[in-house]
């Protein structure tokens, strides 16, 4: 049985640690070599190959056996069910997910009941948090009202209460300039705008990746355009504003040129993708398989690998789960019916990793854009092997093989398109401010 | 009593007919034989073999279609079957019941066969994933209508002796239509040569991709057709969203004798019905001598016939025990 820490260990001083015969991997400065880290007052104090066999006394010893010791994730797309959904998920719960995952920082989306819309919604998340979680949280706030798309919220004031981004969650903003004033407003607070690009009316009640598959199967298909259309009109408005701008959720090889093209003009824009887009395509749909039914939707295996190939190349900054905990009500039903989304917290890393072992990408630039890509873009610190930096760590053995069953995942929904997928790269023991906070064995021997 | 079911190595013999998408041509021309001696032995007013005694069949209409289901009463009828048809309007759907429910509660009363029609595409798969009994795909959403499909070429072989090699024009909302999806699906395993021809907002994407060609012109694409088949459009999809108005409809894309001119002088007229008479089809085309479309509902009871019979004698894959822990 794995081990989770609980909530109130968090407030407590840990003890100091050294973590012992580790292969270090630091994507931000491409530090790859065998060492330890040391431990104090939930922060690295030391770390080199000094720590490789030599444990200083006084300090609780982790052999991590030659694992990679890498930063915590830091996940920016987190969909939670606190408040208003808590039988599919609370923060709790996701935070275990998050821990098993080796995400040590999730940023939770403000698609709740009701909307993270207001000061004391951001408040609320984050006392929950603080009270419950066994990893770092930030909430994203709602950019307009209730998520309608027609009033901006109070970003300044939010922003100051701790909202770390605004979001329209899994709605775009249709109203031209109501995204117009968002990203000019946004700008006096360098406030970040993470807005999820697809035309409403153009993908219609589509519910797949339009194309000869979806014409097959007599389901009404989302096209590519959908997403580029607002991607291009959001960038045209970014280029008017000079707002900060992420695209969070791309799907497409388009998008991604659409991208490329603005940063040329030298725009602020960012990018990522969700795991599900880099590890699985449209024919995973077939046949009506709704736990592959996710938005955007999936594509063609050419756009797939268009994705991993853009991550590859930095095009992409961010690497999200999209984690979006979905029960029986709202996924056990024909596929036009069904509710959007996949839980993944748990297995984002080892699906990175089989990227990595397949020979698709490289170990490091998966992992920068989970690790300090995001830490960048958020401003949070985190997300790299440093002197003084917060240890949150994720030790985890890439080579492992493993086979997802639903039923052991820790999330409350078992939505998992990864669901009997042969996996390799198994997370072993996950540290949040120097605290255990999870361990796939009970002792300090990570092997079981 | 004359059995219409023949044993055949290659023969339809599956406990589900739920799509046409991996039917083979043996497995289409030994339900279209059967048929064939059903319809004969009904006409001859001779009695049935009771494949369906002591069996009981459940209408599942979660659509409103009077013309397919009195056809798969009639059917289940004619071969002694038991038939118990669900009101869905005034049943526990209304109230929320969902789908896997509702399949299990009519799977603890323990028919023999299911006919189910459902709005959603993919949900009669679902609910045969669900139930311990055969399951008949009666229309799921755009996807497959499979006896219609079959009806039709079994009506077309009737008339032509022969679907392999004849020119196969089916025109009108091809991107909405089952009974599109379920012909393209038989015509090309019997060797027929398959057209469509909607306007572009009312033709799937990738059409390229299912072993038809296209046109966006009638005129041209019923030119030296064997077979017109025409589609019903839906009342909804007229007003500006997908067609400007019934008008322009009818005189670019409805069936009329100057259409109907380019095809071959014997060609025939097929329509699933209901029709719009006016809209898609002229009502003296509708009326015309080589209109073949009273001839595909007779045909229907028998196809169904033969669809019924041979579902309700393949071995089922369940082992008896009640499927009430379902995966989703």
């Amino acid at each position: 049985m794995p081990f989770f820490a609980r909530p109130p260990d968090l407030a407590t001083q840990p003890k100091p640690t050294v973590l012992i015969n580790a292969r270090l991997i630091d994507p931000d400065s491409g530090r790859d070599e065998p060492g330890g880290v040391l431990i104090e007052d939930g922060r690295i104090l030391d770390l080199g190959t000094q720590f490789r066999r030599n444990a200083p006394s006084g300090y609780e010893v982790i052999d991590c056996q030659g694992h990679v010791l890498a930063p915590g994730l830091i996940d920016m797309q987190v969909f939670t069910g606190e408040p208003g959904a808590e039988h599919r998920e609370t923060l709790h719960t996701a935070s275990r997910a998050a821990a098993a995952g080796g995400v040590t920082t999730m940023i939770v989306m403000p698609d709740t009941k009701p909307v993270i819309d207001q000061v004391a919604l951001v408040d609320f998340t984050l006392r929950r948090a603080r009270d419950n979680a066994i990893v770092h949280i930030h909430p994203m706030a709602a950019m307009t009202m209730g998520l309608a798309g027609d009033e901006m919220t109070e970003i300044g004031l939010l922003k100051r209460a701790g909202a770390i981004a605004f979001s329209n969650g899994k709605h775009s903003v249709m109203n031209t300039r109501v995204m117009h004033q968002v990203l000019q407003y946004s700008r006096d607070f360098d406030a970040l705008i993470a807005h999820f690009a697809e035309d409403a009316n153009l993908a219609g009640a589509g519910s797949m990746n339009a194309g000869e598959l979806a014409t097959r199967l007599g389901l009404s298909g989302v096209p590519k355009e959908a997403e580029t259309i607002i991607l291009d009109r959001d960038l045209r408005l970014v280029q008017l504003t000079g707002a900060r701008y992420h695209a969070p959720t791309l799907s497409c090889a388009e998008s991604v040129t659409a991208i490329q093209r603005a940063r040329a003009a030298g725009l602020k824009v960012t990018c990522g993708v969700s795991i599900n887009h880099l590890a699985l395509n449209e024919n995973d749909v077939v046949p009506y398989r709704t736990f592959y039914k996710v938005r955007p939707p999936l594509r063609g295996e050419d756009d797939r690998a268009a994705m991993v190939r853009a991550v590859q190349n930095g095009d992409i900054d961010v690497i999200v789960s999209s984690h979006d905990p979905q029960d029986a009500d709202t996924k056990r039903r024909p596929f036009a019916e069904a509710a959007d989304g996949a839980v993944g917290l748990e297995t984002m890393l080892s699906a990175a990793v089989r990227l990595h072992l397949n020979g698709d990408a490289d170990l490091k630039v998966l992992l920068r854009a989970m690790t300090s890509g995001p830490a960048d873009l958020l401003g949070l610190e985190g997300g790299r092997l440093l002197k003084g930096a917060v240890a949150d760590l994720v030790v985890f053995d890439p080579q492992a093989p493993w086979v997802v069953n639903r039923e052991d995942l820790s999330s409350r929904s078992k939505n998992s398109p990864f669901d009997e997928h042969k996996m390799q790269g198994r997370v072993l023991r996950t540290l949040v401010a120097g605290h255990t906070v999870y361990s796939y064995a009970r002792t300090n021997d990570l092997n079981p | 009593m004359t059995d219409f079911l023949t044993d055949g190595e290659h023969a339809f013999s599956d406990c589900h007919l739920l799509t046409c998408e991996k039917l083979t041509a043996p497995q289409i021309n030994s339900l279209l034989d059967a048929a064939d001696m059903a319809a004969e032995l009904s006409r001859r007013g001779e009695p049935h073999t009771p494949y369906l005694a002591g069996k009981t069949l459940i209408n599942l209409f979660f659509e409103a279609s009077t013309r397919t289901q009195s056809s798969f009463e009639l059917a289940a009828k004619r071969l002694g079957g038991d038939v118990l048809n669900m009101n869905v309007s005034t049943s526990s759907v209304q109230k929320g019941e969902t789908l896997i429910d509702t399949a299990m509660t009519l799977n603890a009363m323990r028919p023999d066969i299911i006919v189910v029609r459902h709005h959603a595409a993919g949900a009669v798969q679902l609910l045969s994933e669900k139930v311990d009994c055969s399951v008949v795909n009666a229309g799921d959403g755009a996807h497959q209508h499979p006896t219609q499909a079959l009806l039709d070429a079994l009506t077309i072989r009737r008339e032509k002796g022969r679907v392999g090699g004849l020119t196969v024009a089916i025109c009108g909302d091809i991107k909405h239509s089952r009974v599109a999806r379920s012909n393209i699906d038989v015509l090309n395993a019997l060797g027929a040569n398959v057209r469509i021809i909607a306007p572009s907002t009312l033709m799937p994407s990738a059409p390229d991709r299912l072993g038809v060609t296209a046109f966006t012109d009638m005129w041209e694409g019923v030119k030296d057709a064997d077979v017109v088949m025409m589609l019903r459009l839906q009342v909804e999809r007229m007003g500006g969203t997908f067609v400007p108005s019934q008008r322009e409809y009818f005189h670019v894309f409805g069936l009329d004798h100057d259409k109907l001119s380019h095809a071959k002088p014997d060609a025939l007229i097929m329509h699933p019905g209901p029709m719009n008479r006016g809209v898609e089809i002229a009502s003296t085309v509708a009326d015309h001598p080589r209109s073949v479309i009273q001839e595909q509902v007779e045909m229907g009871v028998a196809i169904r016939m033969a669809v019924l019979a041979s579902v309700a004698r393949a071995p089922k894959s369940g082992d008896g025990a009640l499927k009430n822990t379902p995966r989703y």
